[in-house]
């Protein structure tokens, strides 16, 4: 019998990284297949190679046998190919049956599409009224109306992408019993994930990626946590040596019992988040993302705030209350995880833009911006930090990713501060580039600046980290020091399960729902 | 590019334009003179387009002040109201008629009347979070109602015949001429100022530049730590500034007195003549000239051609169409699309 799907060789390169290489995986009728990896393993892209939303390289697809040639996603939905995205694409002000009526191809029958809607949901134990309206409805029950407008197409394949990623566990377990359901009808099942206790409770075959490359295909009932992590996160020894912190005595920024909501249904409810970071040292936030990092980074950038003014110390003061301006009075600066919109105005020239964080050194007198200043100051950073531009007046929608980043570090860098806040500090960036950033925040650091990193890249914490936390739905572990624990520890800690004593709470907290 | 639009728009509006004169029966070219040359062919005519470009070029430069943060004003013709009602309230109630403070006080209360109008919608979106859109078209309605209550009540000359309108404001409260054969006035200086003022804020201020970094990437400002509510305060109230000293200006410049009717519409010519001019100081003045030129166009033709004074409004409506359209192609092409051939995919994958 041909496999229902089988991918052989498989590569996707994207400017500046290879995303899939030479990746080959065999997926049986009614098996439940995890596809297991860290962020930026290359899930997501094999996911939109399978789909047909993006063409591989080089590498074959096999459907029940057949070559596909041509793949596009009309082609998958021709196929019985379906797939749940993990955030939903829902019109918040129609009905459920209207939902699903405008992405069938077919004509419109309302009544006898809602019909279907009842009978089909209630066959897979996950009922819902064709008539409510979207928007009364909670996060697990659009979860569903996404899972029936697959099923209404009677897939032979489904796909579905960090499913439970905003689900309580009641949902999850419903939605575990569904899947089962179809698997056992011949549904062949692609479950994208990274928590390991899931995969490991449903799943019978795992494809495990890393660096876009298959290291290891296991059947996780029978294999250990341990050895799923190894295969996710890797086992490589970190590479530069770094020269040994000196903390100051008193921390420069000190996080005390920091709980925080959520503001939407995609965030992660912050709870009771403690840690310090002192003068000379860099402290590493780990985790998968979406675990709570952008709320925490919000919060300690000043672009949320908090009531309780000192959850957040900056040098000693109570900074929770203030705005991101005020709290750079402090000493604070930061670069931002998107680059353009948010670090950056895109429109903006690299002068402007200079003049966004750094209007406090200069370039703005009388309440009138000095243009010259400006110009110098960033001619400075374009010179010291190698930014490959067309001068000052270049916008920064014009530079590449890469570029723009090293100017943004640079302007941060350039505010000589006392604590600076990085957020993915190498994403898109490419390795020489990223290396001469590292070395940069290095630098800093040792010349008595306080660092907090967030990264999903576990090498790059380890090569420039002196301690790192872990953070996992919304909760941060004690601080682990880089020297005495390894990839496997964090590993398991970013999944939500523990080694040795139980820091975390349970595995898997729930979220809102 | 940027610049380019306005130029393709104008042109593509005279293309419009002379089919829409043929179509009415009219021979395009002759029209078309006498639509766009002759208003400006003699010193009667340059006095009211200058007279006419005015108000709109002072009400334009501030409404792009907010425009640039995304604060989106379209009530300038209620605070242009509120500007001519209060500069009259001071000009025919002050107790001195003749004081030489009469003029500076008019003025004061015309801004301060603007600013007050347009406060509310800067309160409500601030705190509230409505939408400013809404609020500022309403408020358009409640000053021009508010304004006929006036005029038809309170404030009606008891010595007009029953007609619904104040009396003549004291000759102190009045800008006088340049000439007393035309109607040009020294409020015009009142809107050079203003454009200057508008280019050193937008173009120099530090203030100015937040704003403009709330309206290109919201998300900037906020990691800068700039006030959102900043933004949509001084850009409501720049607004209401200059339409009220622009409301002050025809109530003491050609009008004299409150009517029902003291607008032609500047208030909401003034958002296109913004847009046409790129939301730059500069770019205002001309194309607040532009737009001044088609009133006098629309009220010339309607005179000598019997044309409908529909006109203006056409053409004004068909000009900022074409803007709009030109800026969309210059950000996005046209790609036809067709449709997934779905069944021969599945045919050959077969």
């Amino acid at each position: 019998m041909h496999p229902r799907l089988e991918l052989r060789n498989i590569s996707k390169r994207y400017p500046g990284v290879l995303a899939n290489d030479d990746v080959s995986l065999a997926i049986q009728p009614g098996e439940i297949h995890a596809v297991l990896g860290e962020n930026g393993a290359g899930k997501s892209t094999l996911m939109k190679i399978i789909y047909g939303a993006a063409q591989a390289d080089s590498g074959e697809i096999y459907c029940d046998g057949n070559l596909i040639t041509a793949h596009n996603p009309a082609m998958s939905r021709a196929l019985g190919i379906e797939m749940v995205y993990q955030h939903f694409a829902l019109f918040e002000s129609v009905s459920v049956v209207e939902n699903i009526a405008l992405s069938a191809s077919s004509a419109f029958n309302l009544p006898s599409l809602a019909e279907k809607i009842r009978e089909l949901s209630l066959r897979y134990g996950m009922p819902i009224d064709p008539y409510r309206q979207v928007h009364d409805l909670s996060v697990g029950e659009r979860q569903r109306v996404e899972i029936v407008r697959c099923l209404l197409q009677a897939p032979k394949l489904l796909i579905l992408d960090e499913p439970t990623s905003v689900l309580t566990p009641q949902a999850v377990a419903k939605l575990f019993d569904t899947l089962r359901q179809l698997a056992a009808e011949g549904c062949s099942i692609v479950y994208i994930s990274h928590k390991l206790d899931e995969v490991q409770e449903l799943c019978d075959t795992a494809t495990v990626l890393r660096n876009g490359k298959v290291t290891g295909i296991a059947r996780p009932k029978e294999t250990t946590s341990l050895e799923l992590a190894r295969m996710m996160v890797g086992s490589k020894l970190p590479e530069m040596h770094v020269s040994p912190a000196a903390p100051s005595e008193k921390p420069v920024l000190e996080v005390r019992k920091l709980s925080a909501k959520a503001r939407d249904h995609f965030g992660v409810d912050l709870s009771d988040v403690s840690f310090n970071v002192h003068g000379g040292e860099i402290v590493g936030l780990a985790g998968v993302s979406g675990n709570g990092q952008a709320e925490l980074i919000a919060l300690l950038s000043g672009e949320r705030r908090h009531a309780q003014a000192d959850a957040i110390k900056i040098d000693g003061i109570s900074a929770a209350t203030l705005r991101p301006d005020e709290r750079r009075q402090l000493g604070l600066a930061f670069v931002p995880e998107e680059r353009l919109g948010r670090g950056a105005v895109p429109s903006h020239t690299l002068w402007e833009n200079a003049v966004l964080t750094a209007h406090r050194f200069g370039t703005v007198r009388k309440g009138l911006v000095d243009r010259r200043r400006a110009a110098a100051f960033a001619a400075n950073i374009i010179d010291r930090f190698k930014v490959k531009a067309n001068g000052p007046g270049a916008t920064a929608q014009s530079l590449s990713g890469g570029n723009l980043q090293k100017f943004i570090v640079g302007r941060e860098i350039a505010l000589a501060p006392k604590l600076l806040l990085v957020s993915q500090p190498t994403w898109g960036v490419d390795v020489g580039a990223s290396a001469f950033i590292r070395q940069t925040i290095i630098d800093l650091s040792r010349a008595g600046t306080a660092v907090f990193i967030v990264s999903e890249e576990l090498d790059e914490l380890f090569e420039i980290c002196d301690r790192l936390l872990v953070i996992c739905q919304g909760r941060v572990s004690p601080p682990l020091v880089r020297t005495s624990t390894d990839r496997e520890e964090i590993g398991l800690l970013m999944t939500g399960r523990t080694m040795g004593k139980d820091q975390m709470g349970s595995s898997s907290v729930a979220l809102q729902d | 590019m940027r610049i380019a639009a306005p130029v393709v728009a104008c042109v593509l509006t005279l293309i419009f334009g002379s089919l829409f004169f043929a179509s009415l029966g009219h021979d395009p070219l002759p029209t078309l003179y006498a639509f766009f040359v002759e208003p400006l062919s003699s010193l009667n005519g340059l006095s009211e387009w200058l007279l006419k470009a005015s108000p709109l070029i002072l009400i334009a430069c501030g409404l792009a002040v907010g425009f640039r943060a995304n604060v989106w004003n379209i009530g300038a013709e209620g605070q242009f109201t509120m500007g001519a009602i209060a500069a009259s309230g001071v000009g025919l109630f002050w107790p001195n008629p003749e004081s030489a403070l009469l003029l500076p006080l008019m003025l004061l209360a015309g801004m301060a009347a603007g600013m007050a109008w347009a406060a509310i919608p800067a309160f409500l979106r601030s705190r509230m979070n409505t939408n400013e859109i809404l609020v500022t078209l309403m408020m358009t309605y409640i000053a021009t109602l508010f304004l006929s209550y006036l005029v038809h009540g309170p404030w009606r000359d008891p010595a007009g015949f029953n007609y619904p309108q104040t009396a003549l404001l004291p000759a102190a409260a009045m800008f006088q001429s340049f000439d007393p054969a035309y109607r040009l006035n020294p409020s015009i200086f009142i809107t050079a100022v203003a454009v200057l003022l508008m280019w050193l804020f937008t173009d120099r201020s530090f203030l100015g530049y937040k704003m403009s970094v709330s309206g290109a990437a919201p998300l900037a400002a906020r990691y800068a730590g700039f006030r959102e509510s900043a933004a949509v305060w001084i850009g409501l109230l720049a607004g209401g500034a200059a339409a009220g000293i622009a409301g002050m200006a025809e109530a003491a410049g050609p009008l004299g007195q409150l009517s029902p009717q003291i607008s032609p519409g500047y208030g909401f010519a003034a958002i296109i003549v913004a847009f046409i001019g790129r939301l730059n100081a500069f770019g205002i003045v001309l194309s607040g000239l532009l737009m001044s030129l088609l009133f006098l166009g629309g009220e010339g033709v309607q005179m000598t051609l019997a044309l409908p004074s529909a006109l203006t409004r056409i053409f004004q409506g068909i000009l900022l169409f074409f803007l709009l359209a030109a800026d969309f192609f210059i950000f996005y092409r046209i790609r036809l699309v067709r449709p997934a051939k779905d069944a021969h995919a599945l045919e050959t994958a077969r």
